[in-house]
């Protein structure tokens, strides 16, 4: 080849044609998503406009301050190297059929993360819903004690411990209400005399996963009946 | 000529350029070179190593999750990113720098002047990197696929990638002749490309988050590319110049070089998409990276078919050169992993591998029975002609080979084996998600027996140059080339 000038613009159109074609249309398409009400009405001025209901809770919802603490600690650990944080359509993987989400996500279920963490692995289960199989008090003992040791609540399960995420102390006088509560003859509970207390990391985390929930419905993906 | 050199075929000798003039030019071009090619070298056989014990450690950690499950900074996540990181920019950069800066300063006939600045850009980009690989152990991993090393590392890794780069612009711009030759294109193209995805990626993913999954299109338009646009050519580059060397035998045809080139161009920059198939991602811009994904079909058949005519007949030098049976085995994985990807990118496909080991066993393919298997041919080309001796032990070179190759075979067999059958199980919901994962075992185990392998034939490459570079007495007066063969001999 001899026309150096002709190589050159080609090595740089190639590039900018797939940077334009997927970077900049899609910051274009995707770059001013905003959080929606879960349905949309027809517009008092215009009725062939469809605009939001006032006064109704845009979703996806702004995360508590422990939950943005437990993501933080959810990139330190490298959870997404195992878990992925998205849910495919019915019909497309078996996502839906296994409870790992009520409906597929959308990219409105993601604008209001700073770090994206969709995952392209599932050595693990998919966690885009898991705060939603796991709910509430015992969503929360369930997690910790998951964190602990995966072994105690998921036997045979290849995920890594996170023990270093909790301290074991002596029990003076009465035994902390967040101690883990370990089943009977659990061969991982503490000595008599001791018990599990989560850390705040290990607490912010757990906040984090039970956050963690496809429980609306938005205008473009409602949940099924 | 020494005499002892004619007892080789004049095809195997790598000093079988027929004109002395030709040799000297070389031979003062490699001389401008050789401290920081072998500085190079020595960096990256030092990620290499050390990247192989975070890869047996994370291999072993995936199905004995107790494993030094202890300590933080050796949790899976953060041992595997850092595995990735030293392969890929620790190895691969710096392999890339020396192979790749030497061949495009001999093709453009253009010694390397300020040597002294590219050494100290070269130690920069190793000392930003050591930094970033602390960085992600001690828990400042962004999580960002391809991405991970923390914030206060990347400008450092860009700034001194910048700089190294400015010495194969240099050598371009200074060239003697007309004629630009394919791995030129590649090289100059690669050397161009990467920083763009790089800088792009990190303003878009962590300095300046986009919207949403605006993030995750960036990081799979970069991730992808790194292989795409930076690994591949480079390699690619390196087969095209040493195949005919070695061989002493012109490339098949210039016009498949041509459409090769500008086909892997335009296509592989797109194809990136296809990661997040499925995903939350408007359908049309999947669609883009699927269809750009069957393209690669084109450049790889077309490359495929230039290097094998040019290799055709020729298969008895091939086996006895260890530079051409790293590189040929590199050139046929090459065709064998860009057709299994364009397969992967169909729907029906992706659907089975996707979230899967697969990917795992597919990437690695690509890596390393490609890009590694190639680069390490370089190096057996390479380093001969900059310290002026030859290689110290035949023996270790087979060892290196057949390390490698039974290992990465083993590795890509079992993971994509594995893989398959975890996605087809993972997509039946009658079967209980943990049984899934207890089914991987056996494939991850053999995994860890394949790192074995490697590691191996790794050592023995490692053994091999460091006593090539402090060689003495009869290593170092040994003038026949080290081949692996004799002379009509087979194996």
């Amino acid at each position: 080849m001899r026309n150096i000038a002709l190589l050159f613009c080609g090595i740089f159109f190639a590039l900018a044609f797939s940077y334009t074609g997927l970077l900049v249309t899609g910051h274009i398409q995707l770059g001013a998503l905003e959080p929606s009400t879960e349905t949309l009405v027809p517009s008092d001025e215009d009725p062939s406009v469809m605009v939001m209901p006032e006064g109704e809770t845009l979703y996806p919802l702004i995360p508590s301050g422990l939950a943005e603490q437990g993501k933080k600690v959810y990139i330190e650990m490298g959870c997404i190297y195992c878990h992925s944080q998205q849910v495919r359509r019915q019909g497309f993987g078996a996502d839906i059929d296994r409870g790992w989400g009520p409906r597929q996500t959308v990219a409105r279920d993601y604008v209001r993360q700073d770090r994206v963490l969709l995952g392209t692995i599932r050595t693990g289960p998919d966690l885009a819903h898991l705060g939603g199989r796991y709910a509430g008090d015992s969503g929360r003992d369930w997690n910790h004690l998951h964190l602990y040791n995966p072994q105690i609540v998921s036997k045979g399960s290849t995920m890594p411990p996170f023990a270093f995420l909790y301290k074991t102390q002596e029990i003076i006088n009465e035994p902390s209400a967040r101690a883990l509560d370990f089943p009977p003859d659990s061969e991982y509970g503490p000595e008599p005399g001791y018990e599990v207390v989560p850390t705040r990391r290990a607490e912010a985390l757990v906040e984090y996963l039970l956050s963690l929930k496809i429980d609306y419905s938005l205008p473009e993906a409602p949940i099924p009946e | 000529m020494s005499n002892e050199s004619q007892i080789v075929s004049p095809s195997t000798n790598p000093y079988s350029s027929e004109h002395a003039s030709v040799r000297a030019e070389l031979s003062e071009i490699d001389a401008s070179i050789r401290t920081a090619s072998v500085f190079f070298v020595v960096s990256a056989i030092g990620w290499l190593m050390i990247g192989t014990v975070f890869a047996l450690m994370a291999a072993f950690k995936a199905h004995e999750p107790d494993f030094l499950g202890a300590y933080e900074f050796l949790t899976f996540g953060r041992v595997r990113s850092a595995h990735l990181n030293a392969m890929a920019l620790g190895w691969g950069n710096n392999i890339i720098f020396a192979v790749g800066l030497w061949i495009m300063a001999r093709l453009c006939r253009s010694p390397i002047n300020h040597k002294g600045l590219l050494l100290i850009a070269g130690i920069f980009w190793n000392v930003g990197l050591t930094i970033g690989i602390f960085g992600i152990l001690r828990g400042d991993i962004t999580s960002v696929e391809w991405l991970e090393i923390p914030k206060y590392a990347t400008p450092m890794l860009a700034v001194s990638y910048a700089l190294i780069s400015v010495w194969g612009v240099m050598a371009f711009r200074f060239r003697k002749g007309d004629h630009v030759y394919v791995s030129q294109w590649y090289i100059l193209a690669a050397l161009f490309w990467f920083p763009w995805l790089y800088i792009v990626a990190q303003a878009m993913i962590i300095w300046f988050p986009a919207r949403g999954v605006v993030q995750s299109l960036t990081n799979w338009w970069f991730a992808h590319n790194v292989l795409g646009l930076w690994l591949t050519p480079m390699a690619l580059a390196t087969i095209y110049y040493l195949i005919p060397k070695v061989l002493g035998r012109p490339i098949y045809s210039y016009y498949l070089s041509v459409l090769g080139f500008w086909a892997l161009a335009i296509f592989y920059n797109w194809a990136g998409v296809h990661h997040l198939i499925g995903g939350p991602i408007p359908v049309w811009l999947i669609s883009a990276g699927v269809v750009a994904s069957v393209m690669m079909v084109i450049p790889v058949i077309v490359v495929g078919l230039n290097h094998h005519m040019t290799v055709v007949g020729l298969h008895r030098e091939v086996w006895r050169s260890p530079t051409l049976r790293f590189i040929v085995f590199g050139a046929i994985s090459y065709t064998l992993v860009s057709l299994l990807g364009s397969a992967m990118a169909l729907r029906s496909v992706n659907e089975v591998t996707h979230f899967t080991h697969f990917t795992v066993g597919h990437a690695h393919h690509g890596v390393y029975a490609f890009f590694t298997m190639v680069m390490f041919g370089g190096v057996y080309y390479m380093m001969p002609r900059l310290l002026k001796r030859e290689w110290p032990s035949a023996g270790l070179i087979k060892i290196h080979f057949w390390g490698c190759a039974i290992g990465i075979t083993i590795m890509v067999v079992a993971l994509q084996t594995g893989g398959w059958i975890q996605g087809l199980q993972m997509n039946n919901a009658e079967i209980p998600f943990l049984e899934t994962v207890q089914n991987t075992i056996p494939w991850l185990k053999a995994r860890s027996v394949s790192g074995l392998f490697l590691t191996v034939g790794h050592i023995a490459f490692a053994v091999n140059v460091f006593w090539m570079l402090f060689a003495a007495g009869a290593v170092r007066a040994k003038k026949e080339p080290t081949l692996l063969t004799k002379e009509g001999g087979v194996a």
